[in-house]
């Protein structure tokens, strides 16, 4: 035994007679193994799409040789992707992001009314990213039948646009519950569950917006 | 590896870092495609360097002694799965408790498939694990050794590392078949016990494809192989 051992902090006379109840710090939690397959799965359906574009990209290109994005038909003229408004968009998503891990981290300290600004914030903010998704699809100029550009430009933005959808019911739940005191700085599961997919869903919009509009 | 999404903090940096990494990228490819190309590459080749690095980084373990206990009495603590009613298991027990009043402490990591593990599903690994530890303290009490047992989490090191905060143990003796056909030998979990707990640690190889090593219901006669 070395000298320098740090002793347990264990007093032996009463650990033995009343254990307190076993550490099992490496069972896996289901909630995280939830958690996981949910977010595999959510990557490999974004990637099949990300592998459609760029099929559609590289190697239609070579049997097609143009600028990217291609001509519309019949004309000289390129499509145009409204990229200064995906990037104010993103600029709003990111900022949610901000609000939400606000709201996280007022929660944890108890702060209910941080909590509740945050979320409402945070819905608020999504919910106008979404709004401008879809008066942005009106005045693209552009629909789905439209070259195979057009297919994978509205099935990629719209598949995020998606889930953009179900995480702001999400967070409408969220929020009803932060607003009903369900979240506690002891208890807030739900909270950091939800959180973790919204910051997802950013995380896989700046994938796509640097993909589809700027590249 | 750490789950970029273990919490909602861990994917909030996630969030920044995605920025700063396709920021980058977007900007180089603006003044130059193959910039772009060299950053992405760049930036690719950083954090797997940074992955490998902080891997490493963590092998080192922090040592751990238990705390000392009242004179005159020796406290064992064993660990064991499928071997646990083994012969020279219960032989190597025995010579460790002669001459003193001795209490041992037997753990059965429960162990299970790792499917069954990552879903949780560890009911039916605990109910084996639970008779052969019973089958193994009653033949431990009939030899006069004064033990008990319950069944630890499934990793053995963590069994041991729990065992140790609730038993304190003087000695600690890890029970396993000859190498080989021992998964825990395979993971170095002997070796990895002496290196993290400061307690000296006594190797027990159960024989159960021989016939004399085979718990004591089976076949009376014991052959002990311990080295510490």
């Amino acid at each position: 035994m070395s000298s320098h051992a740090e002793p347990l902090p264990v007093h032996h006379g009463t650990a033995n007679d009343h254990p307190p109840p076993i550490h099992y710090s490496s069972r896996i939690n289901p909630a995280i193994v939830g958690i996981f397959l949910f977010i595999g799965s959510e990557i490999m359906l974004f990637g099949s799409f990300f592998t459609v574009y760029f099929f559609d990209r590289v190697v239609n290109a070579q049997s097609h040789p143009g600028p990217w994005p291609p001509y519309i038909p019949g004309t000289h003229i390129q499509f145009e992707r409204p990229w200064f408004v995906a990037l104010i968009n993103t600029c709003i998503l990111v900022t949610s992001s901000f609000t939400m891990h606000w709201a996280t981290t007022a929660c944890k300290k108890g702060d209910r009314a941080g909590l509740c600004a945050g979320m409402v914030l945070t819905l608020l903010l999504g919910t106008t990213f979404l709004l401008t998704q879809v008066v942005e699809y009106h005045r693209i100029g552009f629909n789905t039948g439209d070259t195979s550009f057009a297919a994978t430009f509205f099935g990629l933005t719209g598949l995020h646009g998606c889930h953009v959808f179900i995480g702001l019911t999400i967070l409408l739940a969220m929020t009803i519950r932060s607003f009903r005191g369900h979240f506690t700085p002891e208890h807030h599961h739900g909270l950091e569950v939800g959180g973790i997919y919204w910051h997802f869903v950013d995380v896989m919009w700046i994938v796509v917006y640097v993909t589809v509009y700027v590249l | 590896m750490q789950n970029p999404f273990r919490s909602e903090e861990a994917a909030f940096r996630l969030v920044w870092l995605t920025i700063g990494y396709f920021g980058l990228i977007a900007v180089a490819a603006a003044i130059n495609r193959w910039a772009g190309l060299a950053v992405f590459l760049l930036e690719t080749g950083a954090l797997v360097m940074w992955w490998l690095m902080s891997r490493s980084a963590q092998e080192t373990p922090v040592k751990q002694a238990p705390a000392a206990h009242p004179p005159g009495e020796r406290r064992i603590l064993v660990v064991a799965n499928e071997t646990v009613g083994g012969v020279a298991l219960h032989d190597a027990v025995k010579e460790l408790a002669h001459g003193s009043p001795t209490k041992v402490l037997v753990v059965c990591p429960a162990l299970n498939s790792p499917l069954r593990y990552w879903v949780s599903d560890e009911d039916g690994a605990r109910d084996a694990a639970s008779q052969r530890l019973e089958d193994s303290l009653s033949a431990m009490r009939a030899a006069g050794i004064d033990a008990t047992g319950e069944i630890g989490d499934a990793d053995p090191l963590q069994a041991i590392e729990d065992a140790i905060r609730t038993f304190v143990p003087d000695e600690l003796v890890i029970s396993t078949h000859p190498e080989g056909r021992s998964n825990w030998l395979e993971r170095g979990v002997v070796a990895a016990a002496r290196e993290r707990f400061d307690l000296p640690v006594r190797h027990v190889v159960v024989d159960l494809g021989d016939g004399r090593d085979m718990p004591a219901s089976a076949a009376p006669a014991a052959r002990q192989t311990a080295d510490s």
